[in-house]
């Protein structure tokens, strides 16, 4: 026990005398967290309107009125011709045209019907989808505004309807911040503590004390243990102030208690960190270890649901999110965060997350030799 | 020159014979055109649902079963209570409640009128959006389907072309953000912590004692990288077209040259960087935070800038990976010639010279 203490003190004032170590774990990941979910609203919205009106009647107009006044869309360009509407997108000037064809007033009154032209710029899939869904919804709802000016609707349903009335559980006002925290948090706090456990055996290996470490009385799971707990605690430290911030700047209150997100915390670290030093142990020097790790941490945000759904995954890439410990602390802070789960709840993750983590330091302490 | 070139040579063989890093080198972008590619939707289908059915008549059967049966849903359980509904959402199982209230086909055959509740876990607001939408025109094809003979009069059509991309896939905005990440990744990061690794090491000395100017040494620390990063274009060009059928609309050459362009502006940005760092560790931090993650904040692949506060559209304009991001996606996927991107490539221009005219002003040739 206590060479482990020598141990933890060296690396911990290592660690503090090393002002730009130092803020980079600190500074940084606060900066990151102020700015990411800022940018990262993915709230479709201020879609960029064009109209090419060949019609000018009051219905056109009324029509214009209802979509730009629905808060979805801007409109930013009126041009005379479909042609002109389409070179305001090729500039990305607008992401959509809607073309109202001469002669729509007369055709829908004397025709009862008419048609309108959407087009969307639909590089980016999701909005363009959702983009064409919103000025599809709205043109439904002025086609009903329509009808009832011409149709008095009898005092009951003439044919059968069905109402459908929607509620938003867990986020009812749909801000996004509220989603994107809790995953930005998780994958700072990964980000931080890999990449320096990755960096830190190999380092003593480039700079050569490793050498004296592997002359000391110091056993193998004694080295591997005083390299993880001092990181445990700086990341631990990280998520402390992440979750202050996201109290006091983006008002988010756990709906469930702050103990479970520490529990799940600390068993997710321990993971995450063994896989680090797992890769530090293979790694000869450090530029391949960052690069190791920054590549397995890559594969692991982008596999782990924070931008994309995990159900729409297909199935291979589903199996791989299974090995991921990114994805379950992720799916488990949303939980407690938005959800209000309790440790019941959460089981199977922690089960899992125990796994990772031992199987993992397992192997970095049977793969770390003190030959060279 | 000849010195030159055995100092690219050098550089080459530290690359070539660091076998793990060459192959994440190499693997890295195809790993991620792929995820991107196949992996990364948002597409919605099999999403888990629960019904909660109070009704239990023909009419709520029916359209269960229509909702279970389509490709969007699929049927975890169903339930007998709001609280089990609850529970269900707690333990994060399913994303959609479906509930059908005591009497929904009376109401409907008599009143004319019934209503289904849709509850959808709205923590992911958009996926909730979609999921929504998806289950009211399953409900809504239902109440056509009852009501075929009457056809509504005053009807407005709405034809939706989509442009561009008419299957509505991801790749087609994943593809020119991955190669502005790969490239400011391979050419920034790696080049910075190859040269602050000379200084660490201690051989940056032997270096700069040598005959070769100084700034020529650092050059040639950078074509190496120059040229795996092109083999890592070719490769995300390939896959891209042959794998994820994301065509090359434009100009080929155009789009070769804009490449390189921003490889240049990358590699000057990597060599600003190593004058300022003193260790690996910290060039490494230093790329992440300031290259890596702007670029993939600010680029407008993975983050929408027009959703963006106006101090961040602002900020957002200094990340070079924004403009190579909008020129990738007009040459490649509109298939714009050079007069729709020449402002871009200005801008690039200048920052690229405005860089390596900082970065050799602050050139130490004296180590500290």
């Amino acid at each position: 026990m206590r060479a482990l203490k020598f141990l933890l003190q060296k690396e911990l004032r290592q660690i503090s005398r090393d002002k730009a170590v130092f803020r980079i774990l600190f500074i940084m990941p606060m900066i990151q967290l102020l700015i990411l979910p800022l940018a990262a609203d993915y709230e479709i919205k201020n879609i960029n309107l064009g109209v090419v009106d060949h019609d000018h009647t009051e219905y056109s107009r009324k029509l214009i009125n209802k979509i730009t006044s629905s808060g979805y869309f801007r409109l930013k360009d009126y041009s005379a011709s479909f042609q002109q509407g389409l070179h305001a997108i090729e500039l990305d000037k607008t992401d959509l045209i809607l073309e109202i064809p001469s002669q729509f007033e007369r055709s829908l009154v004397k025709e009862n019907q008419s048609t309108l032209f959407v087009a969307v710029n639909a590089i980016n899939g999701v909005k363009a989808g959702l983009g064409g869904a919103y000025i599809q919804g709205i043109i439904q709802d002025y086609n009903q505004d329509v009808r009832m000016q011409w149709i008095q609707y009898p005092r009951f349903n003439p044919q059968p309807t069905i109402e459908v009335t929607s509620s938003d559980w867990y986020n009812p006002n749909m801000n996004y911040r509220v989603f994107m925290v809790p995953g930005i948090l998780v994958m700072l706090v990964t980000m931080i503590g890999s990449s320096f456990a990755a960096n830190n055996i190999v380092r003593e290996k480039e700079m050569g004390t490793i050498e004296q470490i592997n002359v000391s009385p110091i056993k193998k799971t004694q080295f591997i243990l005083g390299k993880l707990i001092p990181f445990w605690m700086l990341a631990l430290t990280v998520l402390t102030m992440g979750l202050i911030i996201a109290r006091l700047v983006y008002g988010i209150v756990p709906l469930g208690h702050y103990i479970t997100i520490y529990i799940f915390a600390s068993i997710y670290l321990l993971a995450i960190l063994g896989l680090g030093l797992l890769m530090s142990t293979y790694a000869q020097t450090q530029q391949q270890s960052m690069l190791v790790s920054f590549f397995v941490t890559m594969i692991f945000n982008l596999l782990s649901g924070l931008y994309t759904p995990i159900e729409s995954m297909p199935a291979w890439a589903q199996m791989i999110t299974r090995f991921n410990p990114v994805s379950y602390f992720i799916e488990v802070m949303r939980m407690v965060m938005l959800k209000g789960s309790g440790l019941s709840d959460i089981k199977y993750q922690i089960f899992a997350l125990l796994g990772f983590a031992i199987f993992f330091n397992g192997w970095a302490i049977l793969n770390y030799r003190k030959r060279s | 020159m000849k010195q030159f070139f055995i100092f690219v040579k050098k550089e080459w063989l530290h690359i070539w014979r660091d076998k793990r890093t060459l192959f994440i080198l190499i693997w890295m972008p195809i790993v991620q055109i792929l995820l991107y590619g196949f992996a990364l939707t948002n597409e919605v289908k099999n999403s888990k649902i629960a019904i909660f059915d109070e009704a239990k008549d023909e009419a709520s059967t029916t359209i269960s079963q229509e909702i279970s049966a389509s490709r969007y849903f699929s049927l975890l359980k169903n339930v007998d209570s709001y609280k089990e509904i609850e529970a269900t959402f707690r333990q994060g199982k399913i994303r959609l409640a479906v509930v059908f209230p005591r009497g929904f086909r009376n109401d409907l055959l008599h009143t004319n009128h019934a209503q289904i509740q849709l509850i959808a876990d709205a923590s992911d607001p958009n996926t909730a959006n979609m999921l929504t939408n998806y289950a009211t025109s399953i409900i809504n094809d239902y109440q056509q389907s009852i009501n075929q003979n009457e056809k509504l009069p005053y009807t407005i059509k709405t034809q939706v072309r989509m442009l561009y991309n008419p299957e509505l896939k991801g790749a087609y905005n994943f593809v020119p953000g991955v190669m502005a990440l790969v490239l400011m990744l391979v050419c920034a990061m790696m080049t910075s912590i190859s040269i602050v690794r000379e200084k660490e090491m201690g051989t940056m000395e032997v270096i700069l004692v040598s005959p070769l100017k100084p700034f020529r040494i650092i050059i040639a620390k950078t074509i190496p990288y120059l040229l795996v990063s092109m083999l890592n274009i070719a490769s995300i060009l390939l896959l891209s077209v042959y794998a994820l059928d994301v065509p090359i609309r434009g100009n080929f050459g155009l789009l070769i040259g804009e490449s390189i362009l921003f490889t240049i502006t990358s590699l000057s940005l990597g060599i600003l960087i190593s004058n300022t760092a003193k260790t690996q560790q910290t060039a490494q931090f230093t790329s992440l935070m300031s290259l890596f993650l702007p670029t993939l904040l600010f680029s407008g692949f993975l983050f929408p800038i027009e959703n963006m506060p106006i101090a961040l559209q602002v900020i957002s304009n200094i990340v070079p990976a924004k403009w190579y991001y909008i020129i990738v996606k007009d040459v490649m996927i509109k298939g714009l010639g050079f007069g729709a991107v020449w402002k871009e490539t200005m801008i690039l221009i200048v920052m690229t010279l405005a860089l390596l005219g900082i970065s050799i002003r602050n050139f130490k040739i004296r180590l500290a």
